[in-house]
């Protein structure tokens, strides 16, 4: 099985490397617009090839319904919570697992808010968020050397829109596996 | 694969750029938006003097005095006489014009430099109320003209203006993984506008050092939160907090030598903290399961204001930084109050509050905890006093595009700020520079 994985971080990175990916949406994301574009070179850095690389991994990595739930890479939450709903466990307890049977993966969370409110309230929130997903991910077995969280507050949205439909979408949490295997 | 990944990594902090300030060309445009009922009126006569130069004294202290929507400025072209000394000002044809105040005056030359020369006659008593010379060079004559308008602005309505005094403010380009974010320092008018760090990743707080020589400010360069401090003539930057999870919301305290901090270590709860710039000992303020965020100090440096969800919803509280004592809620009206802003004389607070389900920006008094609302947007954040505490400036959108604004401490004055291209957002409004 590592052996697979281990083929399709390579298979991913030169995908990423390649095309020079830029951060692909949430699936539930990509239908309102934000798509995997070819950047312009210097500005995709290495977190955009990881990203890219993270989102093979999980798609091509693994067979059947654990596909289907590593595929699942954004976790979405209501206003101002940080309540993990019980649609997302399932996709959260199969990240967990695989992090639990493989303590070389390592992924970083990224908790995000909708853009209303403070600035620096909404980092707090989305670090809150990062910091829900990651407790739920050390649950299952995942170690805290293996979790890293960031909060982007309401500065990275992926739905551009200013209504619930748009906001509702950028609540989240990407779970963005990392290279170096 | 390995070099290719790191060449990437290099391009990436190739744009990465702290700068001592580059011309920036995201431009802002101020526009008066609710002036006073009955502004002032004021004429400012073009100056005379030395020759051709770079800048139109007389029309840099007329915008002002315009933009601040307390007064109404007579246009050349009404002018009957442009007279530049005293000697050959007639106050009775200003009485007529209906112009209570007239301001000339002259730039001239001050052996290697220039002096900006002028006068401000009350028109209808015919009492000379200043005569100041201020030393310029051609490349400060606009500052100049700012300190000018601002000893203008106090000595008609008795307190100081806020004119010679500068803005810091992030402006977002581009959109989804093209997103390109720009730490800009400009002018209080939108002019001189100077690139101060840019990056392909959020910059966001930025903060003021008290002698206006410094900003503090978030930057999520490598895809994680770190405060930078920045000097901004020499354009040299030192990181001062990156510790993991969060580091945000810097507040310089009063006498510039601590920032209060956000950090989400050693727990992953967020929770209020003082560095000491010097030392960089970091002192725990708040000790809360809540978030805690978004310090800002009393301007006796006492205490600090700061926001909480402890009670469910954000509210602001205040805790003195003497050891043991509890914080005290300051904010007890409306669902949301967050990001506190203290006026300089520190009875008021600027904050962001839930006014009929949207966003805006309120005035709390701080002994009484009144709270009035001062803006009209849905989605207004961000509010920074200016250092005479008239006026907040704060973000907003209007029309899907992030703009400023500002709003009189009393409601009557509002302004916009555009950017022609992109978003403008997160301002801080400078304190004031020392003359030189």
């Amino acid at each position: 099985m590592n052996r697979i994985y281990s083929l399709a971080l390579v298979l991913g990175l030169a995908l990423a490397l390649g095309a020079c990916a830029s951060k692909p949406a949430a699936p539930a994301a990509s239908a309102g617009g934000e798509t995997v574009a070819p950047s312009s070179g210097s500005t995709a850095g290495a977190g955009a090839a990881d990203t890219g690389q993270g989102r093979t991994l999980a798609g091509q990595g693994a067979q059947g319904a654990d596909a289907a739930l590593l595929a699942k890479t954004t976790i979405y939450f209501d206003f101002d919570s940080s309540e993990i709903k019980a649609e997302f466990a399932p996709a959260i307890a199969a990240h967990g697992k695989r992090l639990a049977s493989d303590h070389g993966l390592k992924v970083r969370l990224e908790g995000n808010t909708d853009e209303r409110g403070s600035a620096e309230y909404n980092v707090a929130l989305g670090e809150r968020r990062a910091q829900a997903v990651k407790r739920a991910l050390l649950l299952q077995g995942a170690t805290e050397g293996q979790l890293t969280t960031v909060s982007y507050g309401e500065e990275r949205p992926v739905a551009e829109g200013h209504d619930e439909t748009a906001w509702a979408q950028n609540r989240r949490v990407e779970i963005v596996y990392l290279g170096g295997r | 694969m390995t070099n290719r990944r790191r060449l990437l990594i290099l391009a990436t902090l190739g744009t990465w750029l702290a700068t001592a300030g580059l011309p920036a060309n995201a431009q802002l445009t101020v526009q008066i938006t609710r002036g006073v009922t009955t502004p002032i009126p004021v004429a400012v006569v073009p100056f005379g003097g030395a020759g051709p130069l770079p800048v139109d004294v007389a029309e840099v202290i007329g915008a002002d005095l315009e933009r601040s929507g307390r007064f109404q400025g007579l246009p050349r072209t009404a002018m009957l006489q442009k007279p530049t000394r005293a000697g050959d000002l007639d106050l009775a044809q200003w009485r007529l014009l209906k112009t209570d105040f007239v301001v000339i005056g002259r730039v001239a030359p001050d052996g290697d430099h220039l002096a900006v020369e002028f006068e401000l006659y009350n028109s209808v008593t015919g009492e000379r109320l200043l005569g100041y010379s201020l030393p310029a060079q051609a490349a400060s004559l606009r500052l100049a003209a700012h300190r000018a308008a601002d000893m203008v602005y106090e000595k008609i309505l008795g307190v100081p203006g806020a004119f010679a005094t500068r803005i810091a403010y992030v402006s977002l380009e581009g959109s989804g993984a093209t997103r390109h974010w720009r730490l800009i320092v400009a002018d209080a008018d939108g002019e001189n506008p100077k690139t101060i760090v840019e990056s392909p990743e959020p910059i966001m707080s930025p903060a003021w050092s008290p002698d206006a020589t410094r900003l503090a400010y978030v930057s999520f360069e490598g895809r994680m939160s770190a405060v930078y401090v920045q000097t901004l003539a020499a354009g040299t930057r030192e990181r001062v907090s990156a510790r993991a999870g969060i580091n945000g919301a810097p507040a310089w305290s009063p006498d510039g030598k601590r920032l209060a901090l956000a950090l989400s270590q050693p727990d992953g709860n967020v929770d209020v903290f003082v560095l000491d710039l010097a030392s960089r000992s970091l002192l725990r303020i708040t000790d809360d399961p809540a978030i805690d965020t978004e310090p800002c100090w009393a301007p006796d440096s006492k205490s600090l204001y700061f926001t909480s969800d402890r009670a469910g919803r954000p509210q602001i509280y205040r805790i003195a930084l003497a050891a043991g004592e509890r914080p005290r809620r300051i904010t007890f009206e409306g669902a949301y109050n967050a990001r506190p802003r203290v006026s300089p004389d520190g009875t008021q607070l600027a904050v962001v509050t839930l006014d009929q389900g949207v966003y805006r920006i309120g005035a709390v008094d701080v002994a009484s905890g009144r709270s009035r609302v001062l803006s009209s947007g849905r989605l207004d954040e961000g509010p920074s006093f200016a250092p005479n505490g008239q006026t907040v400036i704060f973000a907003a959108r209007e029309g899907g595009r992030g703009v400023l604004a500002t709003v009189a401490i009393d409601g009557s004055v509002t302004s916009r700020i555009s950017s022609a291209t992109g978003d403008v957002r997160e301002p801080a409004w400078s304190p004031r520079e020392k003359a030189p």
